[in-house]
């Protein structure tokens, strides 16, 4: 069996899912995604995966990470802080 | 490192105190290095990204003028910075995701409906660390459509809001929504297929 026999309001659930684990959904949309859910195991089962699947997103540290910084290019980023501060100190730099 | 932190490590810098400079350049960098790497798909490209875009962070710090907006603000720098290294992919055509593709199939055997997905219930938080499912995470979201890519990148990984999202990105607030959903489920699929294929992960449904 297909998916096109859930009903609408499934459907609609479903395509409101992220919204609503954002809290981005009005209070009364979100209500009624609430009282579906209650009622409907399919749909519960599902906004649990997706629930796991933006934590996992979340938790994700990669493993790559850079090669430590050379030595010339944190001096090349040094200098452009140290500009920056010194413009700060002297106000007729701020505006060049 | 949280939000407050970072933005607390933007002030020290601003006021000029000598560990912030290093503390700074460290954590952002690795944010931008990863930001691109999985945006450009290139080690060399994501540390030049990174290098560009501090560089530029420090050259207009001068313009950071709320340091509660630093992550917004040095990743616009970094999106833009990333724009310029993809000059291959550029005609890539930017495929679009429709939520049709992403909706599970349902059975209706012994009188109720089950969808058939793989047992989320039984992955228990510790292993959603594990390192064979973070390369199946990664591979997800380096497989998706950039549009998409960037929008998941930005909102779940770096957990900037959706308006800052939009303002990083020059998107509607909507489109970010609207991607990020689809973005999520896509992830979602290939995640779920991985569930159900490994029986070492997961014990399959009885
Ligand atoms: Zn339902």
């Amino acid at each position: 069996m297909e998916f096109d026999e859930r009903t609408e309001k499934c459907r609609e659930v479903f395509s409101l899912l992220s919204e609503y684990l954002n809290l981005e959904l009005p209070t009364g949309a979100c209500q009624e995604i609430e009282t579906h859910l209650a009622g409907c195991p399919p749909c519960i089962e599902f906004a649990e995966s997706l629930r796991k699947t933006v934590e996992l997103c979340r938790r994700y540290r990669p493993r790559e990470l850079p090669e430590p910084l050379e030595k010339n290019a944190r001096q090349q980023l040094l200098d452009a802080y140290q500009r920056m501060l010194g413009a700060r100190k002297d106000p007729s730099q701020l505006n060049r | 490192m949280e939000r407050d932190t970072e933005v607390k490590l933007a002030r020290q810098l601003i006021a000029g105190e000598p560990e912030a400079f290093d503390r700074f350049v460290e954590h952002f960098r690795a944010k931008i290095f990863h930001y691109s790497w999985l945006m450009c798909g290139q080690r060399e490209d994501a540390e030049e990204v990174a290098q560009e875009t501090l560089l530029k962070v420090f050259e207009s710090f001068a313009h950071l003028r709320e340091p509660e907006r630093v992550r917004p603000w040095v990743f616009r720098i970094a999106k833009n910075a990333c724009l310029m290294k993809r000059r291959k992919s550029v005609f890539a055509p930017s495929q679009e995701l429709s939520l049709d593709e992403f909706l599970p199939a349902m059975n209706h055997e012994g009188g109720h409906a089950t969808i058939q997905i793989a047992d989320w219930s039984r992955l228990p938080d510790r292993q959603m660390l594990q390192s064979e499912m973070k390369e199946v995470l990664a591979r997800a979201i380096r497989e998706l459509p950039e549009n998409y890519r960037a929008v998941i990148l930005l909102r779940d990984m770096e957990e900037l809001s959706t308006l800052e999202t939009a303002q990083i990105l020059d998107l509607t607030e909507d489109v970010v929504k609207t991607r990020l959903h689809r973005a999520r489920l896509a992830v979602r699929q290939e995640l779920d297929e991985y569930l159900r294929t490994d029986s070492r992960v997961l014990p399959s449904r009885t």
